[in-house]
């Protein structure tokens, strides 16, 4: 007797007794389909599994058999480029076997078996490695360049090495062990999901992650190595700048998660990034890029699976030194497949239905983010970024998923449909939002991009706040209430609105500005209202410093190619000639 | 050989559960034999050894413990289907209550389908002129889109839907085409409303109807959408087809999802509803698309009424999230008299930006589009501020907004039912509309566009003053 047998099926939850050497979080296959579950649960010798496929058609009585190891994610060349479905199976080979619907119970490797790669050995025989170390490396894609690594727990020395092709289950090298024992290494090995994998320490963050995006890098930057979300209702454009973020920044590696959302989003990426060029190294985004979609209407336990699946992929690469970005649309839709499981578990509900340990699950996952020094004797540094979407249900920010979030993340981006509606995008709003990596990120600003990045940004948050609260004033007696200073300050303040902060992401030269072209950008508006403020000083009149034909060019200043910045300065200098010829004019008539 | 229990233990409103019988399959297809002999029809729940719990379609009235008999068919719910499901009318189970003969299957399909593979999809690009400037401009429906309408009761929902259904089409092409309408819980009058607007425009010979009326069985709506989608799917990857598909009314299918849900005592999300909706609405919504190497594709056009008009409520609220955008109808613009009474601004098509420009409609579009948009969301705002401060508050830039929103509602976006604008007619409308603000404000158009298209004479602007 090496199975056991289901007593209870509801939904993706399925009841079975008598696994033989059953296990937490094991995983087995279920019926005569042989679905793919987990043990969720075990009580005796029963086990609650919640089964990865639609459960329509078992039947109580059918067989039930652990593979006795816990839900894994293969870790190998072949990753990049690949789109997996929530337990990393991919789905490209998935349509192969079965057409443009998924059908249930097919089982297929995360990793080609068959392709070759070209391996080229970095120790030699005789050498002593430890866990993480390298020892070798695989061209990838273009972009990546794949480092093969002493497993974890593995330690001693080299007896034998090859280079050349290889398929990513040979053996590519031998270790003896200290007790004289010898394990081989291929350039394949598997790591459970639910564990973080680990490095020597955590390191504190240094670097913003550059994304191209204005509101982002200037205002409320995330660090390499820290973590964002963005909670936004529908409609308010969370998925564009999920997208955004995948295309531009400036990450090694981009791990997108596609988790209980739109089909067709999932195929935008898929179309779009083969053909999007990486702006630092002109190589097609794709190179750099894997995708885990577990889309709303496939099944929802492997939807709970896939963050964890895209993570551990994550920290694999991060292992080898890289500079990873996770993107996971949406984490909502992961808190609820919990939700769901949990219900059909009959589990005491918290808040709104939510498992009790939903905010730990919340906190394990972004925490698994981070700069760190890896594992190996060569010290390197890698590091994961986590940018989660969240989509509170009527945009309203109390309720627990987000609250949950907000707790561990340090940058928030609020995205608000009332700007979306009027075609602010992003739609993120600059009053609520905050990043708490400014203050370590100031060095870098003031040293890589410019000495006064960071008062300018002040400045120009200033400038918002302070429209913020005029804007008050004018809604209850009217703008004649204002003095022409404050005026100004509203005109200079829609100014960084409309022409700074609002980046239109189908447009060929806005979708993306460099830092050096924001600073530019952003000194240019205020230079104006530094100027605008003197020439009122001096008498010059408000009207016309507002109609001056400059002020279109500084809001089409960020259709500048990036090849031409030195145009930044020659509007400066019209700046210069047009509100000194008002200062004059005004002058006079007073 | 199926077997027949007479074993029935509980009977709680949809539900009932039997005990001692062989082992039945997770959504395995019943039928209950009722001591009269009437049969009804069912799906297994859940199911642990010799006792199952299973879900009525047609509801538990007259099911007694004691006679009533349950068998089980050893399948999954499946649709009979061939291409003679084109032209015909059934109920909210599939069954021809047409007066025509049963469907000779060609393939009996499982009801639920399998989930489209995301690598398998092709990203949806073709313009559907649907004849409505309110959506060909501003809120573009592309083929193998989902796209719904939010509307509220007493809103001409139904109108608007059949006009789309009208006048759909992909310029310069022609391609069979058919329309797939299921109907859940909605009134004889609006089922006859579509009918005779097929009937009228010859489209109901391809067309499928799945009827299931405000007073038919409450529980079959849960089947009702999942059956016209299986009827699509064959039609357009089977047959090579492009499907419209109109399914109305969402809020109905809910309630009566609810109600099952309540039955079993599961544990309430937002609202009473249950906490799967999300996942439940998905597994219908996502079956809109194209695939690659495909020729046909499914365009979803679901209807649902907003509880009190209120978007953040949960159906509403779970479908935009789920679908690629949404038309909003508007009361307040359906008092003005204005038809289609579409809310421009919080509509959105998810999908546009794909399937406009150049080739697809024209150069212009994206630009006008954002300036309109911007435009209007301005000219709302100063009206708000003129209602609390009075119209002098309003500077004269602001004034020319108000205008120019007013205008924008009239012209734009009134249109009537059997008026069927080109894209060109409603870029033109637009462009004139544009003319009564000053040109420093159009800052979202390219200056070559201005210079191209901008009509040469103020339109609007000397008429009144």
């Amino acid at each position: 007797m090496n199975e056991g047998k289901i007593v209870k099926i509801a939904g993706p939850v399925v009841i079975a007794k008598g696994i033989p050497y059953a296990k937490m979080y094991d995983v087995v296959k279920v019926g005569e389909k042989h679905l793919i579950g987990e043990i969720i649960g075990l009580v005796e010798d029963t086990a609650t599994i919640q089964v990865y496929e639609e459960t329509a058609g078992l039947a109580p009585g059918e067989p039930v058999v652990s593979t006795g190891e816990p839900l894994s994610v293969e870790l190998g060349p072949g990753l990049i480029q690949s789109i997996y479905d929530g337990i990393q199976r991919p789905l490209d080979v998935i349509e192969d076997i079965a057409g443009a619907f998924i059908e249930r119970g097919i089982e297929v490797p995360g990793i080609n078996r068959e392709k070759e790669w070209e391996f080229k050995s970095t120790v030699k025989i005789g050498d002593a490695v430890e866990e993480g170390d390298i020892i070798g490396e695989v061209p990838e894609s273009e972009l990546v360049m794949h480092k093969i690594m002493v497993p974890y727990g593995l330690s001693g020395e080299v007896v034998e090495i090859k280079s050349g092709k290889f398929k990513v289950e040979d053996v590519v090298c031998k270790i003896k062990k200290k007790d004289g024992t010898i394990t081989e290494l291929t350039l394949m090995q598997r790591w459970p999901v639910r564990k973080p994998r680990p490095f020597k320490k955590k390191l504190n963050i240094e670097e913003p992650l550059i994304t191209g995006q204005r509101v982002i890098d200037t205002f409320f930057p995330v660090g390499k190595g820290g973590t964002a979300c963005i909670p936004g209702p529908f409609g308010s454009g969370k998925t564009v700048v999920q997208h955004q973020l995948a295309k531009w920044s400036d990450a090694d590696i981009v791990v997108y998660i596609g988790c209980g959302e739109r089909g067709n989003e999932m195929t935008d990426v898929l179309l779009e990034f083969p053909h999007l060029k990486d702006p630092r190294s002109g190589k097609p985004l794709m190179n750099r890029t894997v995708l885990v979609a577990n889309t709303s209407n496939m099944p929802v336990a492997a939807r709970e699976a896939s963050v964890f699946t895209g993570i551990t992929i994550a920290e694999y690469f991060r292992d080898m030194g890289y500079k990873v970005a996770l993107m996971a649309d949406s984490t909502s839709r992961w808190a609820e497949a919990m939700r769901e499981i949990s219900g059909r578990l009959e589990e005491m509900p918290g808040d709104e239905g939510f498992p009790a340990y939903l905010g730990s699950r919340i906190a394990t996952f972004y925490e698994r983010a981070g700069r760190v020094r890896c594992l190996g004797n060569d010290d390197r540094e890698g590091s994961i970024s986590i940018i989660g979407a969240v989509s509170p249900p009527g945009g309203d920010l109390s309720e627990p998923v987000t609250q949950n979030t907000l707790r561990v993340v340090q940058v928030f981006w609020s995205l608000e449909d009332r700007l979306a509606y009027a075609r602010h995008f992003p739609a993120i709003n600059w009053l609520t939002s905050y990043s708490l990596y400014v203050p370590h990120l100031t060095p870098y600003y003031e040293t890589k991009v410019g000495k006064d990045f960071v008062a300018l940004r002040n400045e120009a948050m200033n400038l918002l706040e302070q429209e913020a609260s005029l804007q008050e004033i004018v809604r209850l007696v009217g703008i004649e209430a204002l003095s022409k200073n404050e005026r100004l300050v509203l005109e200079s303040a829609k100014s960084i609105r409309e022409d700074y902060l609002q980046q239109n992401a189908f447009d060929e030269y806005d979708t993306y500005t460099s830092l050096i072209k924001q600073y530019k950008m952003l000194s240019l508006i205020l230079y104006f209202h530094h100027k605008a403020k003197e020439a009122l000083e001096k008498g010059a009149l408000l009207d016309d410093i507002l109609t001056l034909s400059v002020r279109e060019r500084i809001a089409k200043a960020k259709f500048i190619p990036e090849n031409n910045l030195d145009e930044y300065d020659k509007i400066r200098e019209e700046i210069d000639n047009e509100i000194g010829s008002k200062v004059l004019v005004g002058g006079e008539e007073e | 050989m199926i077997k027949e229990y007479n074993t029935i233990s509980r009977v709680e409103g949809p539900l009932i559960t039997v005990e001692g019988i062989g082992d039945a399959k997770y959504r395995e297809l019943v039928e209950v034999e009722l001591s009269s002999g009437e049969i009804r029809r069912g799906e297994v729940l859940m199911t642990s050894e010799g006792r199952a719990l299973i879900q009525l379609f047609e509801g538990s009235t007259g099911i007694d413990v004691k006679k009533s008999k349950v068998r089980f068919l050893g399948k999954v719910i499946e649709f009979p289907v061939s291409p003679d499901i084109l032209g015909r009318v059934f109920n909210g189970s599939g069954k021809p209550i047409d007066g025509g003969p049963e469907i000779i299957a060609d393939k009996r399909l499982d009801i639920n389908g399998n989930p489209m593979n995301p690598y398998s999809r092709d990203y949806p690009t073709d313009f559907i002129q649907t004849g409505i400037s309110a959506i060909d401009l501003m809120n573009t429906l592309v083929r193998g889109q989902k796209l719904p309408i939010f509307s509220g009761s007493g809103l001409p929902h139904a109108q608007l839907a059949a006009q789309i259904a009208r006048q759909s089409k992909v310029l310069g092409k022609e391609e069979s085409f058919a329309v797939v309408f299921g109907a859940m819980g909605i009134t004889f009058e609006e089922a006859s409303f579509f009918i005779n607007d097929f009937q009228k425009t010859g489209a109901i010979k391809r067309a499928v109807l799945f009827i299931n009326l405000a007073d038919d069985p409450v529980i079959e709506r849960i089947i009702t959408p999942r059956i016209a989608l299986t009827a699509a799917e064959y039609l357009a990857f089977d047959l090579d087809m492009h499907v419209l598909v109109i399914l109305t009314d969402f809020t109905n299918y809910c309630e009566a999802l609810r109600e099952v849900s309540a039955a079993r005592k599961e544990v309430p999300g937002r609202r009473g509803y249950p906490g799967y909706l999300y996942t439940d609405l998905a597994t219908m919504y996502e079956r809109a698309g194209r695939i690659k190497n495909k020729k046909g594709s499914i365009t979803q056009i679901p209807i649902l009424t907003m509880p009190e008009d209120d978007k953040t409520h949960p159906i509403p609220d779970l479908t935009g999230y789920i679908t690629e955008g949404q038309i909003i109808l508007s009361r307040s613009l359906h008092r003005q008299g204005i038809y289609p009474p579409i809310d421009v601004l919080p509509s959105l098509s998810r999908l546009k930006d794909k399937g406009i420009g150049p080739g697809k409609t024209r150069e212009d579009h994206a630009n006008v589009m954002n300036q309109l948009f911007a435009s209007y969301a301005r000219g709302k705002e100063a009206k708000e501020l003129a209602i609390i401060l009075g119209e002098a508050a309003l500077s004269e830039v602001d004034k020319k907004f108000v205008k120019f929103a007013d205008e924008f509602e009239d012209k734009f976006v009134r249109q009537g039912q059997n008026e069927n604008r080109s894209i060109e007619e409603t870029l033109k409308i637009g462009w004139e509309l544009l003319t009564i603000l000053p040109r420093t404000e159009l800052k979202r158009i390219r200056d070559e566009y201005i210079e191209k298209y901008m009509p040469k004479k103020t339109i609007y602007m000397e008429t009144e003053e």
